[in-house]
């Protein structure tokens, strides 16, 4: 069977650009259609602003990589309109189990809070949601919207300028040329726009490597996440087991830092160890192999200019926490709607700063969770392990040092409760729904609340009567609260009015506003 | 009585600034950073009910 990743999905084409004798500007270009830049590609596309997208490659990332998507990732699908087809091909689980050496250290259930429109998280190979963003590009273009896909296109020289970027692209077919007022450099963590433009990109590598195997096997392991500390199969070292569709299971085992990657990666090596970790009676197909290291590192800005940086070229995480991917979807939800209202004379350039601002803070947040979680995984020194072990010995029996256990944290979006953005709240209500947060999803009389806040500035008000918005803002009036909103939005208040931006975070929240609060708090909103 | 509840509101911060405290000690040193954080943390406790409860506590764990 051919994989999906064997398959061009957007193979050369000869384009017009090509052929002109002066280069064509463009509005926007994004370079690389990774999961992020064709997030981006859509979300600009969906707000009207026409946008070319480049890869040097024609088909979905080899492998798997990312499998957790995380409940606001699935959100911000549901925006850009693959949410469903997600959800319904993914797999959702609840429950993990800790190992410790040969016992079972302890069990969780997340016990996912009721009232949402999406689960805490599901499992679904990194290609099968490049393949639906691929497929949401094609049903765009048959709508007419103005983005296109360029595969076979690599940019391999970049010029910066007062008024635009100048690109240099290579093809089968020779280089030519072309110049955009906006560029979205989402080409990965090896980033060669990055290295082109000299920025820095520093951090913190992790000594040590994993081995990552996707196997196809029909077996009767539950659907749960299991994680080994030291486990008899390999001894020192820490494993995972994790479930994907089709029958695909994801392994990872530590390896340490001393090892011959070439050597661990062939199947006469790779066999033996799963073998001794799932029984030798267990019959599997390796669907795809590999070892890495993992390295936690930001750029200092991900603005530079006419240069917005996103995804894993502007801040790489390790794996631990499932924050790569996750964190890149939000990158591009923060960034576009901005774009789209500073190419649309709605708001200043500096708005884009702001981007950089909360996106590097939501980075400094990942790559901390992510750093203490590979610490733990991976103590740097003895102290370090044995008090690691402590808590382990501790957990079996003890519910207190469980919360300590650290085998990865689930990926909860960034706050950003000091963004000039914010407006300051008058009235008191839940921490939770607080200015810089991102919005509650909540069951309404008329569907979910994120269905109907959806891309634009939208006034929700909740228990009070209706406030006057300015025109043209979209106002959602609830008049009957469902439990689960009160909780989230009103707290012991009779009611309150909340402005969501584009990106569904919140911000600002009154009592009662008047028109003028709410027209004064989206143009700070805007940047103003 | 010993409160074997989860009960630090910031657990990661607490644990990786205890792991960094250690940063650059011998294993001697290690030891003794931890005796005097058990004596400190001990005095604030100052009930010598819970102590003995803690003390019996981590000594039934088995490894
Ligand atoms: C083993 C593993 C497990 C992971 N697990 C998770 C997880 O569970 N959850 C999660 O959220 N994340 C996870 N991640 C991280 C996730 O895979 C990445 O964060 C994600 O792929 C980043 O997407 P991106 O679009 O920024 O970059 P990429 O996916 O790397 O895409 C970059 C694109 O740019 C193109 N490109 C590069 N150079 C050029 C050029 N010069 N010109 C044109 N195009 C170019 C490339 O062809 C490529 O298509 C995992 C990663 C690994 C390795």
């Amino acid at each position: 069977m051919t994989k999906i990743f064997e398959t061009p999905l957007y193979p050369y084409e000869r384009s017009p650009d090509q052929d002109a004798t002066t280069p064509v500007r463009h509005k926007v270009v994004v370079i690389g259609a990774g999961p992020v830049g064709l997030a981006a590609a859509i979300d600009l596309a969906q707000h009207g602003i026409p946008v070319v997208v480049v890869d040097e490659n024609d088909k979905v990332s080899h492998g798997s990589r990312a499998i957790c998507f995380s409940k606001r990732m699935l959100e911000i699908s549901d925006r850009l309109g693959i949410g469903d087809r997600l959800v319904e091909k993914g797999v959702t689980w609840n429950k993990g189990r800790v190992f410790n050496g040969e016992d079972e250290a302890y069990a969780f259930d997340l016990l996912p809070e009721t009232g949402h429109k999406r689960p805490a998280f599901i499992n679904l190979q990194q290609y099968y949601l490049e393949e639906y963003l691929v497929d949401r590009v094609r049903e765009l273009q048959a709508e007419g919207a103005e983005i296109e896909l360029r595969g076979g296109n690599k940019v391999s020289a970049i010029g910066t300028h007062e008024t635009h970027v100048s690109l240099e692209i290579d093809t089968v077919e020779g280089s030519y040329n072309i110049e955009t007022e906006w560029v979205i450099p989402c080409d990965g963590a090896g980033s060669p726009t990055r290295k082109m433009l000299g920025c820095d990109f520093g951090g913190r590598v992790f000594e040590d490597n994993f081995l990552i195997a996707d196997v196809i096997m029909q077996a009767d392991f539950p659907t749960e996440r299991w994680f080994w500390f030291d486990p008899p199969f390999n001894k020192g070292q820490s494993a995972l087991l994790h479930k994907q569709p089709d029958d695909v299971w994801r392994i990872d085992l530590q390896l340490g830092w001393d090892i011959d990657r070439e050597r661990e990666m062939q199947p006469e090596n790779v066999i033996p160890r799963l073998n001794a970790m799932l029984g030798e009676d267990v019959k599997f197909d390796l669907e795809w192999v590999s070892v890495y290291t993992f390295q936690c590192r930001r750029m200092e800005k991900f603005r530079h200019g006419r240069v917005l940086f996103a995804g894993d070229a502007a801040h790489q995480v390790s794996p631990f926490g499932a924050r790569g991917a996750n964190s890149g979807l939000q990158d591009t939800d923060n960034l576009c709607w901005k774009l789209a209202a500073v190419i649309k004379g709605e708001a200043q350039e500096n708005l884009l700063d702001t981007y950089n601002d909360e996106r590097v803070e939501a980075a400094d947040e990942n790559i901390l969770n992510s750093s203490r979680s590979t610490d733990f995984i991976t103590p740097k020194s003895g102290i370090s392990r044995i008090f690691r072990d402590a808590v382990l010995d501790l957990a079996e029996e003890n519910e207190f040092a469980r919360p300590l256990v650290n085998s990865g944290r689930l990926s909860v979006p960034a706050v950003h409760s000091d963004s000039s953005l914010n407006s300051p709240e008058t009235g008191s209500f839940p921490k939770r729904t607080r200015p810089g947060a991102s919005a509650a999803d909540a069951p309404t009389d008329d569907g979910w609340l994120l269905d109907r806040i959806g891309d634009e500035f939208a006034v929700m008000t909740a228990g009070f009567a209706a406030p006057e918005v300015p025109a043209g803002v979209k106002q959602i009036h609830i008049a009957n609260p469902s439990e689960e909103l009160k909780t989230r939005y009103m707290g012991d208040a009779g009611g309150v009015t909340v402005l969501f931006r584009p990106d569904q975070h919140i911000a600002a929240r009154w009592a009662a506003p008047s028109a003028h609060d709410i027209t004064a708090a989206i143009a700070r909103a805007k940047g103003a | 009585m010993l409160n074997t509840k989860a009960n630090i509101a910031d657990h990661d911060g607490f644990y990786a600034q205890l792991i960094e405290a250690h940063e650059g000690l011998d294993d001697a040193q290690s030891q003794a950073l931890n005796a005097r954080l058990i004596l400190t943390l001990a005095n604030h406790i100052g009930d010598n009910q819970v102590l003995s409860e803690a003390i019996d506590l981590v000594k039934s764990v088995s490894e």
